[in-house]
């Protein structure tokens, strides 16, 4: 079993490196689709406001 | 549909790469020179072919954002460097394993292995760039520009052993122009680690390239946002 440490370490950094880029570009989606919805629902939220405040304002 | 095509892409590129798992560790029989390190080769240019894809990509793209100036154009090409940039990392670690117990040292200053390194560090400097130097329209054409001279590095790297004197093994075409893998099972093995590391390229443009366009949308969220609240003040 010559050079079988050699031949571990370069498969294991492969999947090592390629899981956590994996795992950092979901974490980054995940996060970035919460900001979003936030962000959707705070629009929502401003674009109902005006037209209450337009319908105070015209009374 | 994009969540299905995510997964799709995902399911397929563990199935091929469990199937070239296989084919190294079980299938394919060892060399009879290197011994068993020379399996490191089944993955070590699989990750120099999707490196050089994926520069390859990121100019193509930087080229039609210069043309176009559309942003999905320069949202591929940033996806496709960062890609590139770790397959590339791979590929100088992968064969700095390979590189000791065959050469007996961790690194040389080979032509192939120069050439290699310059490469990721004109892509470390284009991620640098765009990491650090803001999401202005004048960043993203100066990495377009990096993108663009960057590759030329990629078939520089592709011959620089027949160019130069080297040690670097020429496996595919040796020097006497014959394909070094003599055995109908290493190219196999090859050509299915190539299709694995292919798809899993596409996954991940396809997961980078999302977020990218989740940030662009939300950048257009922040803009209507802070838009409503001026017209709400006024």
């Amino acid at each position: 079993m010559d050079n079988l440490g050699y031949l571990f370490a370069a498969y294991s950094l492969i999947f090592v490196l390629i899981g956590l880029y994996v795992l950092l570009v979901g974490n980054r989606q995940a996060r970035l689709e919460g900001r979003l919805r936030e962000l959707e629902s705070s629009l929502r939220a401003l674009t109902q406001a005006p037209s209450a405040g337009g319908r105070e304002a015209s009374r | 549909m994009k969540l299905g095509m995510a997964w799709s892409l995902g399911l397929a590129s563990i199935a091929s790469m469990l199937a070239a798992l296989f084919m190294v560790f079980v299938y394919v029989p060892t060399e009879a020179q290197q011994g068993l390190v020379q399996r490191i080769f089944y993955f070590h240019l699989p990750c120099a072919w999707v490196a050089f894809l994926a520069f390859g990509l990121v100019a193509v793209a930087a080229i039609l954002y210069l043309w176009l100036g559309s942003q999905i154009w320069d949202d591929l090409s940033y996806a496709a460097a960062e890609i590139g940039m770790l397959f590339c990392t791979l590929v100088l670690i992968t064969g700095s394993i390979w590189a000791k117990p065959i050469w007996g040292t961790w690194w040389t200053w080979d032509s192939r292995l120069t050439t290699t390194f310059i490469l990721w560090l004109l892509y470390a400097g284009y991620l640098l760039l765009r990491a650090f130097a803001g999401d202005s329209p004048e960043v993203a054409r100066f990495a377009a520009v990096i993108g663009i001279v960057g590759v030329v590095d990629v078939p520089v790297i592709i011959v620089s052993v027949r160019l130069w004197r080297t040690i670097h093994p020429a496996v595919l075409l040796t020097r006497q122009g014959q394909h070094g893998l003599q055995d109908p099972r290493m190219i196999a093995t090859l050509l299915v680690a190539l299709g694995a590391f292919s798809l899993l390229f596409v996954w991940l443009l396809w997961l980078r390239l999302r977020t990218l366009r989740l940030g662009s949308k939300i950048a257009s969220a922040r803009r209507r946002l802070a838009l409503y609240e001026m017209e709400a003040r006024v």
